[in-house]
């Protein structure tokens, strides 16, 4: 039943959502504190347990493949609600301060991340946006 | 016409899912046709998105782009904390868990120093552009960490309405430019693999923008960022008033 895993994922965000509460709080912070994270690892975890397996495979499986396929039109419409006009009004001081510090820290990415285990590249996509060639080790 | 736009503003929610679909379609053909596909048609709805969102400010003079729009409101409901964590969360489903243990500890590193950093940056501009006292360098500086972090500090120290104003200012600036510029970079900042998307979330941590960014470069990528991102602004709200400020203070 595809309800079983829409109830299974949507029971994930629930327990984690109020587990990041519970943890604003503790700290004294206003805010939800890995309340996502939480509820991912447990939809990690109990798709990879065995007590789980019927609400994680076949026909229930699907009710959580299609939120996930739902992802990027819902962040399309997050893009569309943003309050862009502040963005843009805040003058040099905003502008500046903002991307100097996405700057920086996109360039502090490779610096961490070679202090971690290598990954491996994922294999590309087969979408035409994809097919275009490979360039390992450009810049 | 009144019969149709009185359907169309009482099902908000299925108005957004039409609108997106064709925003979607549209925005695929467009990289099809005018890139060769070179910039991802995701990239290429997120940013038709903004430029809605910056549209609708203009015209409405609201917050929350084109959701002011009264007929339009369903798509303040898609795009709202509500689906989008709901959205996050499910990406996670068909994750190992053994990628996202491999790269805990620099994980975790990340977070601290993309908090660290944004901040340290904030400030200085603050200074650059003659701030002095301790309460608004924090803020602006809080609000370079992200648009959450920024008034949720200034509130707690007591800073003005303008420098909080311009402290969200700062963190939307980092949200916008990460939904776009994370495609056009991520090949020279590797970002082609769970860890390093691990590392980038920590050290982006903006939620919305690490969503966005992410979607637009490869979705396989999402879980794994959105993983550390969504801590960042915790830690941020904590640092922010207490040791953040303290160290402002000192210092000035």
């Amino acid at each position: 039943m595809i309800i079983y895993g829409v109830a299974l994922l949507s029971g994930c965000s629930l327990v984690g959502l109020f587990v990041g509460e519970l943890l604003g709080k503790l700290l004294g912070v206003q805010a939800n504190v890995g309340g996502v994270g939480i509820a991912m690892l447990l939809l990690v975890l109990a798709s990879g347990s065995k007590l789980c397996q019927p609400l994680v495979s076949g026909e229930s499986a699907t009710g959580i493949k299609f939120w996930s396929a739902m992802y990027i039109p819902i962040i399309v419409a997050m893009a569309a609600g943003q309050n862009v006009v502040a963005a843009v009004d805040g003058g040099m001081l905003a502008l500046l301060a903002g991307a100097l510090a996405t700057v920086l820290c996109f360039l502090l990415v490779p610096v961490l991340a070679r202090m971690g285990p290598q990954g491996v590249p994922l294999p590309p996509l087969d979408t035409a946006a994809d097919n275009k060639p490979a360039q390992p080790g450009s810049h | 016409m009144q019969t149709l736009l009185g359907v169309v503003a009482a099902n908000g929610l299925i108005t957004a899912f039409t609108l997106v679909g064709l925003t979607v379609w549209l925005s695929y053909w467009l990289s099809r046709v005018l890139t060769h596909g070179r910039i991802h048609g995701s990239a290429i709805a997120i940013i038709l998105g903004l430029a809605a969102a910056w549209w609708a400010g203009k015209l409405t003079g609201g917050t929350r782009g084109v959701a002011d729009i009264s007929l339009l409101s369903g798509l303040g409901l898609m795009g709202g904390g509500m689906l989008r964590d709901f959205g996050i969360v499910s990406t996670a489903f068909g994750v190992q868990l053994g990628e996202l243990k491999k790269s805990g500890v620099v994980g975790v590193i990340s977070i601290f120093v993309g908090v660290l950093v944004s901040f340290i940056v904030g400030a200085v501009v603050a200074i650059g552009f003659g701030y002095r006292d301790a309460i608004s360098i924090t803020t602006i500086g809080a609000g370079a960490v992200t648009y959450i972090v920024g008034p949720v500090t200034g509130a707690a120290i007591g800073a003005s309405s303008e420098v909080l104003a311009l402290s969200v200012a700062a963190g939307v600036v980092k949200a916008v430019l990460v939904m776009v510029a994370t495609p056009m970079v991520a090949r020279y900042i590797g970002l082609n693999n769970p860890q390093t998307a691990m590392v980038f979330g920590g050290l982006m941590g903006t939620t919305s923008g690490v969503a966005g960014g992410l979607a637009a470069t490869d979705p396989r990528l999402v879980p794994y960022g959105a993983m550390t991102a969504t801590f960042y602004t915790g830690v941020g709200c904590l640092l922010g008033p207490s040791l953040l400020y303290f160290a402002v203070r000192a210092l000035v």
